[in-house]
């Protein structure tokens, strides 16, 4: 297992390396100086700024200070359009808020999800599974950015129960339509793998041996079928992760909620490179991180697999 | 020996069908994929012809709605703003028929692509095997464990904000899934006794590929085809959503929807609703398109 780990590990580190080398390098193509303005400014200032920048350096050197400053100090260096600010002040502020429900729609998507297909296959073909389908189809076409305005206009505009954004400090109320708006395509997704995955379990043979020799059907479920049924549901669950994560810009930007993804839509329409950058390649490093996870938890529940 | 001819008559008589026109007719049976398919023929219908059907274009101001646009700026059949007008005064309609096209053309380029390279990519990692299988589908993984969507809007906001880097964008990451799919596929069809006897009467590999196993790869190709349709939707609509993707005055769902949503505090829910509509609409009408083709195309499901 620790072979096994330190292997995925052998991967990941270069992908991220290689992730964090490509975005520079992508940045470095950009045509136009980050300082430049529509009045112009004079050389001298433009070649101060460029040594406090550091800009004045060759590229290789550069780029090697700024990716041992990532890899070393977490450092991802100043902001260009805010220059009292640093990529990582940015990083600090927004990213609790994106991370706070981020967190709680991926437990619902799982929960929620996995509940709902185990269900539905159990009592397969009765009302409740129909209605449960019924759910997961109508969700797939409902992603993040087509929830987040119906929500709104349902819960905000005509009935006034929720306010349809902010943040205030992460309060109950202005976290739940981010929550559902987030999660509402996943756990669709996740019931629908779950349902499928549990049909099939639900007719092997072990399960009618379980079944056969008298066990209690919770038993028979918690007990035998539902790990091998949850299989494709930890593989599901890095793209999930990475949908959740590109979608969290729009929610932040959609409910105004302070997030990171609000500094980055922002900083990409301001051509602020720098914090692009940084945010890039933090999202990068999550989902590289995550992926890990994945893969190691995937290797331990299924026996069938040889690390 | 006369009596060895086979006696046909009690068999029912008839010409043999062919697996395609077998999958043909089941496709014919299935009401939902049916009605889909129709649906998109009238989708496909408002697009290409919804241009001419009111007196307004896309980019023309209807100067009398404006400053009253909640009061007066509905849907209406008099004025011919069927779907009304947008917050500063455009034709809805034309609008909607302008992101329709968009959308499709994004959605149906952006599998195109998938299909193009994917099946390449796959069938040749598939069959050749070995080293070339293994660095190939490494580097699917690599590329399929970055934040596409973050690399993308990088690429955007450097080289300008524009619908061919939009669609070359989409072309990047499109290929990922299809060329999985294609390779999983070719490795169960390259042990196939007519790969083999293709092989022993001396065929190249290229040849094999191109004539044995894409053919046998189509099947799965088409029905993992048009579940992309939608997902490259998505994807461009997200995009432009945020206002990065398509820019003015071009539009494309996630822009309208986009829109829509920025002034449903204003009084004029159309601009939500309709947008909103074709969207889910399509989308809809493609995955069950989409699965009334896995059930006729793909015979391991029954």
């Amino acid at each position: 297992m620790t072979s096994y780990i330190l292997r995925r590990l052998l991967v990941a580190v270069p992908t991220l390396l290689a992730l964090i080398v490509l975005s520079f390098l992508l940045m470095e193509f950009a045509p136009g100086s980050p300082f430049a303005t529509e009045r112009g400014i004079p050389e001298a200032v433009m070649a101060n700024l460029e040594r406090e920048y550091g800009l004045d350096r060759p590229l290789w050197e550069r780029m090697a200070t700024y990716v041992w400053g990532v890899v070393t100090q977490f450092d991802f260096g100043p902001s260009f359009t805010f220059p009292d600010r640093s990529v990582n002040d940015i990083i600090a502020q927004g990213f609790p808020v994106t991370l706070t429900y981020g967190f709680w729609s991926f437990v619902v998507a799982v929960v929620v999800g996995v509940t709902l297909g185990a269900v539905a296959a159990i009592k397969h073909n009765s009302a409740l599974d129909y209605a449960a389908v019924g759910v997961t189809v109508g969700a797939q076409v409902l992603p993040n950015f087509v929830m987040a305005p119906i929500l709104v206009l349902i819960f905000t505009l005509w009935l006034g129960w929720l306010p349809g954004g902010g943040w205030r400090g992460g309060q109950v109320e202005y976290v739940v339509l981010p929550v559902i708006a987030l999660s509402t395509s996943y756990m669709a997704s996740i019931a629908r793998i779950t349902r499928s995955s549990m049909l099939d379990v639900l007719n092997a043979g072990f399960v009618r041996t379980a079944r056969a020799k008298g066990l209690p059907a919770h038993r028979v479920i918690l007990r035998h079928a539902l790990k091998p049924a949850l299989l494709p549901v930890v593989s599901y669950l890095g793209p999930a992760f990475v949908g959740m994560i590109t979608g969290s810009v729009v929610i932040d930007v959609f409910f105004s909620t302070g997030g990171i993804g609000q500094f980055f839509v922002n900083a990409a329409l301001a051509r602020d490179y720098s914090v692009i950058l940084g945010i890039t390649i933090l999202f990068g490093a999550l989902t590289i991180f995550f992926n890990l996870l994945v893969d190691v938890a995937y290797a331990w529940i299924d026996p069938k697999i040889r690390y | 020996m006369a009596d060895a001819t086979i006696d046909t008559a009690g068999l029912p008589q008839g010409k043999a069908r062919s697996l395609w026109a077998d999958a043909r007719r089941r496709f014919l049976r299935n009401r939902a994929a049916m009605a889909s398919a129709v649906v998109l023929v009238l989708v496909l219908l408002f697009a290409a012809f919804g241009q001419y059907l009111n007196q307004w274009s896309n980019e023309e101001i209807d100067w009398e709605m404006l400053g009253m646009i909640p009061e007066i700026g509905g849907p209406s059949l008099s004025n011919g703003h069927y779907f009304g007008v947008d917050e500063t005064g455009r034709d809805l309609f034309q609008r909607t028929v302008q992101g329709t096209r968009i959308s499709l053309a994004v959605g149906i380029v952006g599998a195109l692509i998938a299909v193009l390279v994917g099946t390449a990519y796959g069938a040749v990692a598939g069959y050749v095997g070995g080293r070339t299988d293994n660095v190939m589908m490494r580097f699917v993984d690599l590329m399929m464990s970055i934040p596409y969507m973050f690399v993308l809007i990088l690429l955007l906001v450097i080289f300008s904000r524009s619908i061919v880097m939009l669609f070359v964008g989409i072309g990047l990451i499109s290929w990922l899934d299809m060329a999985r799919i294609a390779r999983g596929q070719t490795l169960s069809i390259k042990n196939a006794d007519y790969v083999e006897a293709a092989r022993a009467i001396g065929v190249s590999g290229g040849t094999i590929i191109r004539r044995h196993i894409v053919p046998n790869l189509l099947g799965v190709i088409i029905v993992y085809a048009t579940l992309l349709v939608p997902q490259m939707i998505i994807f461009e609509s997200f995009i432009s959503f945020l206002g990065l993707g398509v820019q003015e005055p071009s539009t494309s769902w996630g822009a309208l929807i986009n829109q829509g949503a920025a002034n449903m505090r204003n009084g004029t829910p159309w601009m939500l609703g309709f947008p909103l509509f074709f969207f889910v609409v399509t989308l809809f009408a493609l995955f069950f398109l989409g699965d009334g083709l896995r059930d006729a195309l793909d015979p391991k499901d029954r």
